[in-house]
């Protein structure tokens, strides 16, 4: 119920179209002239219809690509299109501005509005206050997109960790125990250069890796005894009882992709050492389990003894199977190679204590998830225990870690239980509470002046 | 006389929301005693009356059950002590509906039927468990709810919907009938203290229980007793304690903690007594309520009830209280009698309009502030009872988004004193109140809140502020509404009412824009909290920014004076899809952390109320000279807002139309 008193001009010829502003153009500044028609309102209404239909079809497009995907196409970019999913309406191609396009426009369009034209008094303070707030959100949304990292930490109860691990990219990572020291070597390939045909050499390697083929995701299928099989993949161990196949990527928001690479290593007089299928199926040890998990259902159903010792056992035999180590050794030193996960470490360690997992009684619904975890950061000589649970998350140098998902390992007839923890580190997580604030205030102010302004005429006629 | 007549109907509604209170006094069976009991289902605390309410709606979408054959209303508790104590009585009952032809023919279930006979009538839509129940069937319905579930549910045609309705009725049919006890068993309270003086009764369920995983059947008919009712009590445990499995049957927990920690299922009970244990007072209590229901011996009934409520009220006193304050609620039905009201005013209010007699007026806004009364009774005693902010679910949201828009109607009624702040309040809060209703037919509307969820402080500052956003922007949208149609039909929008109503969806749409954004930005910070990321460009985020955006836009487009009075009316229509597409539509779309809101059918709905709005935005758009307020003097017409702004409309201002 505010009165119509408006920002820009309060004077519009009835005729109006886009705004012209006060003044004629000579007596303007160059600098002026220039931002003058980026500050105009129909841009700001145009840049505002625009936003709406990227985000419409940006939820729309979700259905199909999944949510990371979608974010990428509309969001965070320059330009996209937008097909209906519908068999035999997907050659309607609508072009649209991506986030990024309309985020920066928006931006200098308000920036430039501000510059140009816009003149402080006491009643327009709100506007400029929210709009200042809007400022540092799209500011804060663009400083987020460019410096936040959302990684995961896998752990069982009693394990404990100093490192956080990547949900999609992976790097293979070559182990050796340097010479009398008691520290592991590492070298750590990045997933970008594990493309087929690469070769990646290494000043502390002496061998080099020749890429035979990457699987962006893999399906490990085992070489049943007897069984017409190929030739195996490689020459490493685990080819003896795995094949990898490689399946479709997925874009799923509950899926991962899990890749797998094939290498050869030859020394550095060119002679072959082998070759190896690297996969994080056998990398990552949450993956292991999980595929042991799925053997032993497997093996135990339609089993009605109610021992179920034999698929416990098999499954148990399968895991082993892929997770034995893969090295190679040369000039006396080994060397362990595996695919896993990127890892990001930290100083300090966590120790997952305990897990507790709630539901109401006699439903599904679950009430809480819990996990106790021990921070040990010698540096600073410290050492205490926290709870994180949903909607406490906890902030630890420079990082955040919340309760993201639990589970229980079946295999083992006393379930182990895991808790994953989603990892962010975002320097400029505080921006949006600021902005919100700024503009949720100016807006209050800029209402409330006319508010009772309004109230103040009507009730002195 | 007509002075009176406000305060005349008034008092008329208030003393028949006043005279629903009242309790209902039993004559035969203790129903009012029986409906206070509590139970816990779905992890809630509740009383037997809302368990059973809450299972009826959802078998027959009502929350009690005409009986053609007998021609009078069960109501709920008396069918679900049928269900629970005398499964033979209840399966007679045609409690189950099935709508879709094509599912009546594949059960081969009778068609409508008006016999003389009353036994014989049938009437085409509602079926008993023994119709439906038949070997037959039960392949059937299996073969079918397979077939369903392995579909997405977004390509579940009409069919799939009402196979997969139906198999859930029955499911939870089930599960109700294995709540209390074994079925066609007359005498099982002697049965049961006999059997726990003379033998290890867990400890001979728990053996039939290890022969039933290591794979042998149980004899189904068999001349021991305790192995056929043995079976029947299997079925309806809780396997947790035995084999790690809970129970898929969602079975409702009759036991108060009585010798246990917690909450328990009957059955579950059973299985767990030790060697030598007496058995608890509260199981004792229902296996003999039920035997006197069986023997229709209403003394003994309500003897027995008597005692277990007298023994409830000195050992839970605060689970019965409780029970009782719901009993009290469920009677009370704010939200149906504000509803009704709300249809009244809305009548006096369009009266208001024909023939400006200001009886009408005034009677329209008593009548709408007695409801509003009701309507916020009925809110903050839910969520007293809940113990939860206004907001929880999908329900309360509608519930809540009708009373923002009812005050903000009375607001603009108390300044503008035209019944349009009226009409437009009147009717979100029918339409809002009817939407909540069918929302309520999935079942307990107080459902307890998941984990991520279980938080009053964001539920009652991002979850309230941007539903009040909702209902502001729905306000100014059907502000709108009411220009153009009565621009358009009516001669009624003169230039004073016009000017009027510009201020008014000006004003709400600025109230808009800032709980929308507020809400919006509070739900980040909500995100930022749990998920660890402000915004993750999830469906109901982006639902909602696309508000903020929506209507930052109508604030900018009116700034830079591109739109005028009408072409503001038109956007703000606009709003109602979006605001629609953020509460309903992507819930549907099934994507996203937030889909825990979703809903199923009701696409349809959606579809045509876009369809309504765009069709109202066409008539916005028809030029003037076809406008009934504007058709003979269109000349003068509607004046630009900016220059006018914040002052009286007294100059004319040329035509921009």
């Amino acid at each position: 119920m505010s009165t119509p008193v408006s920002p820009p001009p309060l004077v519009v010829p009835p005729a109006a179209g886009p705004i012209p502003v006060a003044g004629s153009a000579e007596s303007r500044p160059l600098w002026k002239l220039i931002l003058s028609p980026l500050s105009s309102l129909r841009l700001t209404v145009i840049l505002l219809t625009f936003s709406v239909l990227v985000v419409f079809f940006g939820t729309l497009a979700q259905t199909d690509d999944g949510l990371y995907l979608a974010q990428n196409r509309y969001f965070r970019s320059w330009f996209s299109t937008w097909s209906p999913i519908t068999e035999g309406w997907r050659w309607i191609v609508i072009p649209l501005p991506g986030g990024y396009l309309l985020g920066t426009l928006l931006l200098v369009n308000l920036v430039a509005a501000h510059a140009t034209r816009f003149k402080f008094t006491w009643k327009k303070s709100g506007i400029l206050l929210s709009h200042l707030g809007v400022v540092l959100l799209l500011v804060g949304q663009l400083f987020t997109d460019m410096l936040a990292r959302e990684s995961r930490m896998t752990f069982s109860e009693g394990e404990w960790r100093n490192y956080s691990e990547d949900f999609a990219a992976s790097e293979l990572a070559i182990l050796s125990d340097a010479p009398g020291d008691q520290m592991t070597e590492v070298v750590a390939i990045p997933e970008g250069l594990l493309r087929a045909g690469e070769v990646v050499r290494h000043d502390r390697l002496p061998f080099t890796v020749r890429v035979s083929q990457w699987m962006p995701n893999s399906e490990p299928i085992f070489r049943a005894p007897r069984a017409t099989n190929g030739p195996p993949q490689a020459s490493s161990p685990v080819s003896k009882h795995f094949d990898f196949l490689s399946v479709a990527e997925t874009h799923k928001m509950d899926e991962k992709n899990i890749p797998t690479v094939v290498i050869e290593l030859t020394d550095n007089g060119g002679k072959s050492l082998g070759s190896w299928a690297l996969s994080v199926w056998s990398g990552e040890p949450a993956m292991a389990k999980s595929a042991r998990t799925s053997w032993y259902r497997r093996f135990s159903r339609g089993d009605t003894s109610g021992d179920d010792s034999q698929a416990r056992m098999m499954a148990g035999q399968l895991h082993a199977f892929l997770t034995e180590p893969q090295t190679v050794t040369v000039n006396n030193r080994a060397y362990t190679l595996t695919l896993r996960p990127h890892r990001y470490y930290q100083p300090f360690t966590l120790q997952l204590l305990k897990t507790t997992h709630e539901v109401y009684r006699g439903t599904d619904i679950p009430k809480n998830f819990q996990s106790r975890v021990l921070i040990d950061h010698p540096a600073r000589g410290e050492r205490r225990e926290v709870n994180i649970y949903m909607n406490n998350p906890l902030r630890y140098g420079g990082l955040t870690y919340f309760q993201y998902q639990m589970g229980r390992d079946e295999f083992f007839s006393t379930p182990v239980a895991h808790s994953v923890l989603q990892v962010v580190q975002n320097p400029s997580w505080l921006t949006p509470y600021i902005g919100c604030a700024l503009v949720a205030g100016g807006l209050l102010v800029q209402f409330g002046i006319h508010l009772v302004l309004f109230v103040r005429r009507r009730v002195a006629p | 006389m007509k002075k009176y007549l406000p305060w005349i109907l008034c008092a008329a509604f208030a003393a028949w929301f006043l005279s629903t209170l009242l309790a209902p006094g039993d004559k035969g069976l203790a129903w009012g005693g029986l409906a206070q009991v509590p139970v816990v289902n779905g992890g809630r605390h509740q009383p037997f009356e809302s368990l059973a309410r809450n299972a009826l709606v959802q078998i027959r979408d009502r929350y009690s059950h005409y009986d053609l054959a007998e021609e009078r209303t069960v109501p709920a508790v008396e069918w679900l002590a049928e269900v629970l104590f005398d499964s033979e009585r209840a399966s007679r009952r045609k409690v189950f509906r099935v709508d879709h032809p094509d599912l009546i023919s594949l059960l081969k279930l009778p068609l409508k039927n008006d016999s003389k006979d009353p036994a014989l009538r049938e009437d085409g839509k509602h079926y008993s468990w023994g119709q439906i129940v038949t070997e037959e069937n039960v392949a059937s319905l299996q073969r079918e709810s397979e077939r369903v579930a392995g579909k997405d549910a977004s390509h579940q045609d009409a069919f799939d919907q009402a196979v997969r309705k139906l198999s859930g009725a029955l499911s939870l049919y089930n599960a109700l009938q294995s709540t209390a006890r074994p079925r066609d068993v007359r005498d099982y309270g002697q049965f049961l203290s006999q059997f726990s003086r003379s033998l290890d009764i867990g400890a001979t369920l728990r053996e039939t229980l290890r022969a039933k995983y290591a794979g042998k059947e149980i004899p189904k008919d068999n001349s021991d007793p305790l192995l056929r009712i043995g079976g029947q009590v299997l079925v309806g445990a809780d396997r947790e304690s035995e084999t790690g499995e809970r129970s898929t049957l969602k079975i409702p927990l009759l036991l108060p903690p009585d010798g246990t920690e917690e909450w328990s299922r009957i059955n579950t009970r059973l299985v767990g007594i030790r060697g030598g244990e007496p058995l608890p007072r509260s199981l004792l209590a229902w296996a003999h309520l039920g035997d006197a229901f069986v023997a229709r011996d209403t003394n003994r009934f309500n003897a027995e009830l008597r005692d277990y409520r007298d023994w409830m009220q000195s050992t839970f006193p605060s689970e019965l209280s409780h029970a009782n304050h719901e009993v009290f609620f469920n009677r009370m039905a704010p939200f149906y009698v504000a509803m009704t009201i709300y249809v009244v005013a809305l009548l006096l209010a369009l009266a208001y309009w024909f023939r400006f007699d200001s009886w009408l007026r005034e009677s329209s806004f008593a009548l709408v502030g007695l409801a509003f009364a009701i309507h916020t009774v009925g809110l903050i005693y839910r969520m007293v009872l809940q113990g939860r902010p206004p907001v929880t679910n999908l329900y309360s949201s509608a519930i809540f988004i009708g009373w923002g828009a009812i005050a903000l109607g009375m607001v603009l009624e108390r300044f503008w004193r035209n019944a349009i702040g009226l009409v437009v309040g009147s009717f979100l809060g029918f339409v809002t109140l009817v939407i909540a209703h069918n929302l309520a037919l999935d079942g307990d509307t107080m459902e307890m809140m998941r984990a991520v969820l279980d938080t009053n402080f964001w539920l009652a500052t991002h979850v309230v502020i941007v539903t009040l956003g909702y209902a502001s922007t729905y306000v100014a949208g059907f502000l709108a509404i009411v220009y153009v149609v009565r621009g358009v039909f009516t001669r009624g929008l003169d230039l004073a009412t016009r000017r009027a109503m510009a201020r008014m969806v000006y004003g709400i749409i600025c109230f808009a824009t800032l709980f929308s954004f507020t809400g919006t930005v509070l739900g980040g910070i909500w995100a930022d909290q749990s998920w660890g990321r402000f915004w993750g460009w999830d469906a109901k985020e982006n639902g909602a920014l696309i508000i903020v955006l929506w209507n930052a836009l109508i604030l900018h487009a009116r700034w830079g004076g591109l739109v005028r009075e009408r072409g503001i009316m038109n956007l703000a229509i606009a709003g109602n899809i979006v605001t629609s597409w953020s509460w309903f539509g992507v819930n549907m779309l099934g994507v996203g952390l937030h889909s825990y809101g979703f809903l199923n059918g009701a696409f349809q709905t959606l579809l045509y109320f876009v369809l309504s709005q765009l069709a109202l935005i066409a008539l916005g758009c028809l030029p003037l000279k076809w406008w009934r307020s504007f058709g003979e003097h269109s000349t003068d017409t509607i004046a630009p807002n900016a220059p006018t702004a914040g002052k009286p409309p007294l100059r004319p201002v040329r035509s921009v139309a």
